[in-house]
């Protein structure tokens, strides 16, 4: 059983040999590869920006936050850009994939809970694992990342102004 | 466009209780002036009447009882003590709170009616002889001392808005003894009336010494569009006078000019001293009143959509205009020229738009003057100038709290109290001084108290107990001032309700460099202190210069950007070590942003520096190139680039490539800082 009680309508993307799903809600847009533009000092997680349709976007690595290795872009990389909450913020960001696929419905009854142990990445960035045609959908907590990672970026002189606040 | 009328309402008397308060507070300095009392009075009949027609009984029941005190003080029975401000000052208060939160008021209102009256009424007897012939409060029917024919039709669209014209004639019977006539005569056959429409008119005959200025209070919101005419009927009939044509206007103007008209002939001396000065006032009044409503409210979030679309055009634009100079398509430039001017003139505009004078906030802290005086029992005179100064809306919003911070400081810990001024030989009446001005792409807002300065001995020994400096560090005057602006710090000897919790300073320093703006502090003991805000004319776009390191390409915005120079070869070799330029005698600390920025691969050969300045201090950035300068259209960055210090935004350049903006203030205290470390490691070398 899962927290899941309703088929999750779901865009699904491959991210190293890996499968995941996003609430498909969340996405507002599928862009092919743009220029990036390196903020420097950033983490590693979030360590671009993009223009989409003239906003400033940062570009979040969710590889990063599941410990994958890099791999160099190819025709396959996309940019999805989803909404999410940062810091209680509603946030526009991109998120890099090597691959995306399609839009699918995932029923609730072949969703698990994240297992506790077994699993080479942090349990909490997991809200569940979905089954479909015999391949396991990792669903990534988005907030639970960005709330976590989020933390972490902009690391270089954080420290000395932080505490006053 | 509101679709909430009670929101309408809401907002309108929120202006209309400032202008209140305004009128209220300027009473207590001028407090003769009819002009002022008028004022007072016309904002709370407004409220009044708005509050009835929109359903809020509580405010329509308490400003009536409010105004009918104040009504005293209009026919000039009762004078304007500050004690009477006070109360009134509360009584606004207490409407405002029933505006907005009624269900939490309680029976608050009825003590400050009562001290109302109290005050009103203890000095109604001393006016007691010339009161013969003046008429008393307007509710009370008075002695008719004339016949008046009033006749007026709505406008056609009147009753669509919610124009009861029961109410209306309620109203002027209330005048006096009234006999009321339908006039039918426009009046449509029934195959084309229009049943919302308001075809009537009326005819009242009314008992009266004069009610043309109580019929323009009645019809106060109807002026627009309905006919009214107002003419004396002599007992005797005059067949002169033809009403037909005449507007309330004319008549005033022709009784003011004319003093043998009805009023001079059938009352005589009696004409009460304040109504008199009133009425030519009341004549002069109504016309800010027409020029006001060709403005337009406008909700903020359509401003800042439009600013949003306007800053996406000029990017948009900047990439044509880069297009078109690569391009050799005559037609295709001129387009891109003419869209330039364009959407620079439609920039321009916008940003004007959202421009709105420092006034609105200034005068909210003169009741904080008024009330802080009171408390602390310190006399004060508050001084704003420079009100007409505008800035952008939303940093005139993140303004008021800092204000606040800054003239609750200079009132309670900058002025001495009576005693010390005295002597010190000042005057009793501490100055509170606010000002504000426009200083090349910057406004210049100061705070300045005529007290006793700030007391570096003080700030050090606080500074020493809460461990910001070492027990014997030696530091300039200035550097001390700086001090108070660390977190946590305050020299208040005691904690006052309104200051000296250690909150404040810090938070107001926070917030102007959220702002991209600096505090400038000069302070002479004895003499009083001054804080100036130093604050860019707008957030949303920069000036900026475009530079390169390495491949990435950074904005500085160029109100910082003093000069540039070329990196002497010999300092460009040296690989760490000496971080200074010689600029013409004058050491500057340099930083080299491919190491702060951590940029892969090999300098340029020529590298260049510009030099930035903050305050006094200034700093050199080295860059690989600069490419020149832009329009920068700022965007925040997400929380997710918050923690980093050395960026204040980002811009979309004209290749649709985005670009930071570097935070050049953080920049020069960042390599100030790189400065003394690196002055104490020469001098730990050299012991």
């Amino acid at each position: 059983m899962s927290a899941f009680t309703e088929p999750m309508r779901a865009l699904t993307l491959r991210l190293d040999d890996e499968l995941f799903a996003i609430r498909a809600e969340s996405v507002r847009e599928i862009l092919d590869l743009v220029p990036v533009t390196d903020v420097p000092n950033a983490s590693p997680f979030a360590a671009g920006l993009i223009n989409v349709r003239g906003r400033v976007v940062p570009l979040a690595n969710l590889k990063v936050a599941f410990g994958m290795p890099e791999q160099a872009a190819d025709q396959d990389t996309r940019i999805v850009v989803i909404e999410t909450e940062i810091e209680g913020e509603p946030s526009i960001v991109g998120i890099l994939a090597d691959k995306v696929y399609d839009v699918t419905d995932i029923e609730p009854t072949a969703i698990e809970d994240a297992p506790r142990v077994g699993m080479r990445w942090r349990p909490d960035y997991v809200r569940g694992i979905g089954k479909r045609r015999g391949e396991f959908i990792i669903i990534p907590d988005m907030q639970r990342i960005f709330e976590i990672e989020g933390r972490t970026s902009g690391s270089h002189n954080a420290a000395e102004e932080r505490p006053a606040s | 466009m509101n679709s909430d009328p009670a929101e309408t309402f809401r907002q309108e008397a929120r202006e209309l209780l400032e202008q209140l308060e305004q009128g209220l507070l300027d009473l207590e300095h001028d407090p003769a002036d009819a002009d002022l009392v008028n004022a007072v009075f016309r904002a709370l009949h407004t409220i009044k009447g708005s509050g009835a027609m929109f359903g809020f009984t509580d405010v329509a029941a308490f400003v009536h009882e409010f105004e009918t005190a104040f009504d005293k003080v209009r026919k000039g029975l009762s004078p304007i003590t500050p004690a009477l401000v006070a109360v009134a000052l509360d009584a606004k208060d207490h409407i405002h709170a029933l505006i907005e939160a009624p269900e939490a008021v309680g029976a608050a209102g009825e003590p400050i009616l009562a001290a109302l009256r109290r005050i009103v009424e203890g000095s109604d007897s001393f006016p007691a002889a010339p009161m013969t012939g003046a008429p008393p409060a307007a509710d009370t029917p008075l002695e008719p001392t004339g016949r008046w024919r009033v006749r007026f039709t709505l406008p056609g669209d009147a009753l669509v808005h919610g124009t009861n014209p029961l109410l209306l004639l309620g109203e002027i019977a209330d005048l006096g003894p009234a006999e009321v006539t339908a006039l039918l005569d426009d009046v449509p056959t029934l195959d084309v009336i229009d049943p919302e429409a308001c075809h009537l008119g009326w005819q009242v005959d009314i008992d009266h010494a004069d009610p043309t200025a109580a019929l323009d209070d009645v019809f106060l919101f109807l002026k627009d569009g309905m006919e009214l005419s107002i003419a004396p009927l002599a007992v005797a009939g005059d067949p002169g006078l033809d009403p037909a044509a005449e507007t309330i206007l004319d008549i005033l103007a022709e009784a003011t000019e004319a003093p043998d008209g009805p009023e001079a002939a059938v009352a005589g001396e009696a004409v009460p001293v304040a109504k008199a000065a009133g009425a030519p006032k009341e004549q002069r009044e109504p016309r800010p009143e027409a020029a006001a409503s060709t403005s337009l409210r406008v909700p903020a979030e359509r401003l800042d959509e439009l600013m949003d679309r306007v800053g996406e055009l000029v990017i948009a634009q900047a990439r044509l205009s880069q297009l078109a100079t690569q391009s050799s398509d005559i037609n295709l430039k001129t387009v891109a020229e003419e869209l330039e001017r364009l959407s620079s003139g439609l920039r321009d505009t916008t940003m004007g738009i959202r421009m709105v004078p420092i006034g609105s906030i200034f005068s909210r802290f003169r009741r904080l003057v008024h009330d802080l005086s009171r408390e602390l029992d310190k006399d004060i005179e508050f001084i704003t100038t420079g009100e007409e100064t505008e800035l952008d809306k939303t940093m005139i919003e993140r303004l008021a709290d800092p204000l606040v911070h800054l003239i609750r400081n200079s009132v309670d810990h900058g002025l001495e109290n009576a005693e010390a001024r005295i002597r010190a030989g000042k005057p009793v009446k501490g100055t509170v001084r606010l000002s504000a001005v426009y200083a090349g792409a910057e406004v210049a807002i100061s705070v300045t108290d005529d007290g006793a300065g700030l007391n570096a001995e003080r700030i050090r020994r606080r500074a020493e107990e809460q461990g910001l400096i070492a027990p014997e560090a030696r530091l300039a005057d200035q550097d001390l001032y700086q001090l108070i602006f660390a977190p946590g710090f305050s020299t208040a000897r005691e904690v006052t309700s309104l200051s000296g919790r250690g909150v404040g300073m810090d938070v107001v320093k926070r917030t102007i460099d959220g702002l991209r703006g600096k505090i400038e502090l000069s302070t002479r003991p004895g003499q009083g202190t001054t804080l100036t805000l130093r604050l860019p004319l707008t957030l949303a776009i920069v000036e900026g210069m475009l530079v390169r390191v390495g491949d990435g390409r950074y904005s500085i915005p160029l109100s910082a950007v003093e000069e540039c120079v070329e990196l002497p070869a010999e300092v460009a070799t040296h690989s760490r070590g000496r971080n200074f330029l010689d600029i013409r005698g004058t050491l500057v600390p340099f930083l080299r942003l491919r190491d702060l920025f951590n940029t892969p691969g090999e300098p340029d050969s020529h590298q260049k520096v510009v030099i930035i300045s903050s305050g006094e201090a200034r700093v050199g950035l080295v860059v690989d190139q600069i490419i020149g300068n832009n329009q920068t259209v700022i965007k925040q960055l997400s929380k997710l680039h918050a923690g980093l210090e050395t960026f204040s935004g980002a811009t979309i350049l004209g290749d649709g490539a985005v670009a930071l903006i570097l935070d050049t203030s953080r920049l020069v205290s960042f390599g100030q800082a790189h400065e003394e470390r690196f002055r104490a490691e020469a001098g730990r070398a050299a012991a």
